[in-house]
């Protein structure tokens, strides 16, 4: 009994754990810009390493391996931020633009002026 | 068949998702971000396998991995920054 419910309570931890993962990785496809990624990047992946990894401890138990889950956790949990911290300052420090609404609104105008200019020159 | 192996699938299709990132990405830093990201779920998947094949001592590989992981990323945007590694 007692096993079925540490079980459980690792599988809802692991699932947990993989959907801040999906999730994370959904908003790397799909935000607009560089640095939006990254904001994507360096949370989700953090926040889902750790419930997946607590749920690998609660089903283990407290000795030698658990410990290891735990470093493994705490160099995540200290690492991870700071790798996308230095990139996100390598991007801004060689100059890669920022995503704008205005210039996103912009870059729209212009597609649908040039596409209806392709209609009027083709029509 | 282990229920673990079930998120070692997950852990795939996650990783599958960000590469298509990775190939496409417009710029250099949209593709470290993303290596950067399939090396934290890596780490994740290692530890997974131990589970599943019962192994233990998969678990130091991925310790290792994590340090070659947040090494490879610093390294990378300190290149980037300055032009070289050394000053």
């Amino acid at each position: 009994m007692i096993e079925a419910i540490k079980l459980a309570i690792t599988v809802a931890f692991l699932l947990a754990g993989s959907f801040f993962l999906v999730t994370g990785s959904l908003g790397i496809v799909r935000f607009p810009d560089t640095y939006s990624r990254m904001h994507a990047a360096g949370k989700c992946d953090t926040l889902g390493v750790s419930l997946m990894l607590i749920g690998f401890i609660i089903y283990q138990g407290l000795d030698l391996v658990s410990v290891k889950l735990i470093l493994i956790i705490l160099f995540v949990f200290f690492t991870g931020p700071v790798a996308v911290n230095a990139i996100i300052r390598a991007a801004i420090n060689s100059g890669h633009k920022m995503w704008t609404v205005e210039g996103w609104k912009e870059w729209k105008k212009e597609r649908i002026e040039s596409s209806e200019g392709l209609n009027d020159t083709s029509g | 068949m282990s229920i673990f192996e079930i998120f070692l699938y997950i852990l795939l299709i996650t990783t599958s998702i960000v590469l298509y990132r990775v190939i496409k990405g417009p710029s250099l830093f949209d593709r470290i971000v993303g290596i950067n990201a399939i090396g934290t779920k890596t780490i994740l998947m290692i530890v997974v396998i131990s589970y599943v094949f019962e192994r233990p001592s998969f678990l130091d590989i991925a310790l290792l991995y994590a340090i070659l992981n947040f090494i490879g990323s610093i390294v990378i945007s300190i290149y980037i920054e300055r032009g070289g590694v050394t000053e």
